[in-house]
């Protein structure tokens, strides 16, 4: 048991993406993974716009802890699929959160007609490390090309979360989640972006 | 095996609440659903209606509310166990039904769930329905969790039966879109048979009936708070001089406050699960010997006049506080840091909120349209031709996002089917054109009754229903005058064009809004119509794209393209119809230009009718798919 595992009290993961990037399911997998390793756990998601490419937003709680959602100031990792929205999460965070982040723009319709402009990725990014503890960056696309689809990009971004090592869940239980969530056509993609995901989020 | 179908054996699995429901719903032998969709309850119909065949139940889609309670009545008067659901505004449709339902009750149990949706998450309103369940008289449960959820369902069956009246569960977003651990119960073997007794003078509610049955309603009452006394789902936990009181998901966020302040040993917590009737002797003895008293709940002082008259009754001196500045808000969702605030104030203990960061100023992501939905060609033409002084009332759908700039075409809008309705008043007064704009699905839940008023009061004003074949907002249930379902093409049960006629419409057409000059020659003629006093119907027609593709697994064969070198910059595109998949962007060369997302493009030609550098371009196969 690593030193983190023995102090382990509670966790509170904040999701967030725009809708079809799969955060929903990630979320999923997360709890699943918990559940699996027998730790308690609750989660929370807000459903009804995330197919009109609106915000989706999702939490996951585990450990000692009963709220299922995240109040500001109270994520101790933010999972952002999309780094405006990583910046517009900030709110959640407290200065030792973890923030990790796709680096992948999806461009909001506001910025597409001119009436807003998405700002540079660096500056996103840098706000939130103004402020937090640690961010990790991803190349999620990239990352999940490589893993053979971009769809998988939400395999990835679950692979780095695992790969840190913040939430006591063993290899063997993330396994089992997957196995027991993803359809049999997508299972193999999906969990070497996984995998690639993980190696990245071990080695920092 | 459908995964809530599988045998109890202390299985656990991670649960939606609504799902929870479900698998409790079967656990309690429920054979009888029917609900209209509504965020956030809609999971609950969903999933019935995906097992109902395995499990024997009978599960529909019913055209609205109100109709959902009656048929599921009917069925438990029959001796059968009946469920149907909603989400809050729902039952202000249902209610008056249910307000009479409350009188003549049920013989087998019936739940009524209900679904709150505090912060307006995806709602019209933030109404706490827990005074429906006072003003009709019927006992309530509300659960905190999903494994609750399950339990209080099959409960709330229970309770229902024994005392022949049906039950509330009442749910807020944060349990039905909450997922938790659930633990399954054994099922049930077999269903009941239906069987229907004849007793007109309890059954039918005329005044004499009614009188007998008021009193016998306020017999069952006292009952029911007997039963809520009594009652395992309100409970007590930890000690000291103060309390809380607390129901739902504000339980949770209690829960956490205690041990985050540090007042184990100093508050005692009442959690509250069955609400009303509320239980008076628990909540008079559990303040017996307390200071003072903070009700801990999300909306409006429900619990908190319960408690106050409580106090008051027994003539304890204890101090209640509930809603309030520094206290507990009344609007909008709780969550831990808000009722750790509240609970730090009110027992004057030590806490330091966390430091909240503020976000950059950063382009905001609403949710629109999506790229190829009908609506949005609907709403181009619609603007072209009436332009921006008709007046246009809307309704509740995808199509309520044209209220969004670009296309800014939504002017009033209440409650399902007020579009119709108020076209009618406005059309009255104003010495405009009016436009009124209906979903197919909300025109049968609510908009009929609407047009046949419009239509004997010589009301003016042009009804454009929005046919997108499918119930697209809740996630694409069906509707009576659906065509295209997962079995494939079928001839509609209720065609909408034949109760158009049927209300006694005389003008009108139907178009499909995807070709965009027919649309608007047939809107220029409509628009004569309205010279005489009548109201004229366009029924636009044409599938949603996202579901279509799903149920026949369409792939897109053409995508479209802007030509830079014909291309003036005009914006219109843009502008004018405001498909997601256009953007401002700039060239190789280093120029402005327009382009069009491939990713994003379904294909559906429109903007190609409003500009000519505007052109289609083959795409490969296996490649695209609008997934
Ligand atoms: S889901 Fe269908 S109806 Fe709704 S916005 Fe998308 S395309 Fe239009
Ligand atoms: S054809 Fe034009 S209007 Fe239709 S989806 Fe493609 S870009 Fe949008």
């Amino acid at each position: 048991m690593t030193q983190a595992e023995q102090t382990f009290q509670a966790l509170r993961i904040f999701f967030t993406g725009v809708g079809g990037q799969g955060t929903l399911l990630a979320t999923r997998l997360v709890g699943e993974a918990a559940l699996e390793e027998g730790l308690p756990v609750a989660m929370s998601e807000i459903h009804g716009m995330a197919q009109r490419g609106g915000v989706v937003e999702s939490s996951v709680v585990v450990g000692n802890v009963c709220s299922p959602t995240i109040a500001d100031g109270e994520a101790d990792i933010v999972l952002a699929f999309e780094p405006l929205e990583a910046a517009r999460a900030l709110p959640k965070c407290h200065s030792k959160t973890l923030v990790i982040s796709s680096t992948v723009p999806v461009v909001p319709f506001t910025v597409a007609t001119g009436q807003a402009e998405y700002p540079a990725i660096e500056d996103l990014l840098g706000a939130v490390r103004s402020r937090v503890a640690s961010v990790i960056e991803v190349d999620t696309a990239a990352l999940a090309r490589d893993a053979g689809s971009e769809r998988a990009a939400n395999l990835v971004m679950l692979g780095v979360l695992a790969g840190t090592g913040r939430l006591p869940v063993s290899m063997k239980s993330w396994q089992e989640a997957l196995r027991r969530i993803l359809p049999e056509r997508v299972q193999e993609v999906n969990r070497r972006a996984f995998q690639t995901g993980y190696t990245l989020g071990r080695e920092l | 095996m459908h995964e809530l179908l599988m045998p109890g054996n202390g299985r656990r699995r991670l649960l939606l609440g609504n799902e929870a429901i479900v698998r409790g719903a079967v656990e309690g032998n429920v054979r009888f659903v029917a609900a209209y969709p509504g965020t956030p309850s809609s999971e609950i119909i969903d999933r019935f209606s995906q097992l109902a065949l395995e499990a024997g139940i009978y599960a529909e889609y019913s055209v609205n509310e109100k109709v959902s309670m009656e048929v599921a009545c009917a069925a438990a008067v029959s001796g059968v166990r009946s469920l149907c659901s909603m989400k809050h505004v729902g039952l202000n449709v249902a209610a008056d039904a249910f307000m009479t339902l409350a009188y003549v009750g049920v013989k087998a149990g019936m739940v009524i769930v209900v679904a709150d949706d505090p912060f307006l998450h995806s709602s019209q309103n933030e109404q706490d329905n827990r005074y429906y369940a006072k003003m009709a008289g019927v006992p309530m449960l509300e659960p905190s969790t999903p494994e609750e959820a399950r339990a209080m369902t099959t409960e709330a069956l229970d309770l229902s039966e024994e005392y022949g009246i049906p039950c509330i569960l009442r749910t807020t977003t944060r349990v039905n879109h909450c997922r938790g651990p659930v633990t399954f119960g054994d099922l049930p073997s077999k269903a009941p048979a239906a069987v229907f007794k004849k007793d007109p003078f309890n059954l039918v509610v005329v005044p004499m009936v009614g009188r007998k049955l008021r009193l016998a309603l306020l017999d069952k009452l006292k009952k029911l708070q007997d039963a809520s006394e009594h009652s395992s789902l309100n409970f007590t936990e930890g000690s000291g001089k103060w309390g809380v009181v607390t129901s739902g998901a504000s339980y949770l966020f209690v829960k956490d406050s205690v041990r985050d302040l540090e007042l184990e040993g100093r508050v005692k917590v009442l959690k509250l699960g069955f609400t009303f009737p509320y239980p008076k002797a628990v909540i008079r003895d559990f303040m017996s010997d307390l200071e003072k008293v903070l009700v801990v709940e999300e909306l409006d002082p429900f619990l908190e006049e319960a408690v106050r008259i409580t106090a008051q009754e027994a003539g304890l001196p204890v101090l209640v506080a509930g809603k309030g500045d520094d206290l507990v808000p009344r609007a909008f969702e709780l969550d831990a840091v808000k009722v750790k605030k509240a609970m730090s104030s009110f027992f004057q203990v030590d806490y330091e909120p966390p430091e909240v960061f503020t976000a950059p100023q950063l382009p905001s992501r609403p949710p629109n349209l999506c790229p190829g939905c009908p609506h949005r060609a609907t709403y181009y033409s619609v603007k072209k031709v009436f332009g921006d002084e008709a007046v246009y009332p809307t309704d509740i759908g995808c199509y309520t996002l044209g209220v969004l700039p670009p296309l800014r075409m939504a002017d009033f809008l209440i409650c399902m089917g007020s579009g119709v309705s108020t076209a009618g008043g406005f059309s009255k007064v104003l010495d405009q054109p009016v436009v009124a704009f209906i979903g197919d699905s909300t025109f049968f839940h609510s908009g009929i009754t609407g047009l046949i008023n419009g239509i004997s009061h010589d009301h003016r004003f042009l009804l454009v229903v929005l046919d997108n074949g499918t119930t697209a907002m809740t996630g694409h249930q069906p509707h009576p005058g659906i065509e295209l379902t997962p079995e494939g093409k079928i001839e509609p049960k209720v065609s909408l064009e034949k109760v158009i006629a049927g209300c006694g419409v005389k003008h009108a057409a139907t178009v499909n809004p995807l070709q965009v000059k027919k649309t608007q020659d047939v809107l220029q003629e409509l628009r004569r119509t309205m010279k005489e006093p009548g109201v004229s119907v366009l029924i636009s027609k044409s599938p949603c794209p996202l579901y279509e593709n799903r149920l026949l697994g369409k792939r897109r064969k053409v995508v479209f393209e802007v030509d830079e070198s014909s291309c003036d910059l005009c914006k219109r595109c843009l502008e004018d119809l405001g498909c997601p998949a256009f953007s401002w962007s700039t060239s190789a060369a280093g120029d402005t230009c327009i382009r069009i997302n491939e990713a994003l493009c379904s294909g559906c030609s429109v903007c190609a009718q409003i500009c000519k550098s505007i052109r289609p371009k083959k795409i490969g196969e296996g490649k695209g798919g609008n997934e």
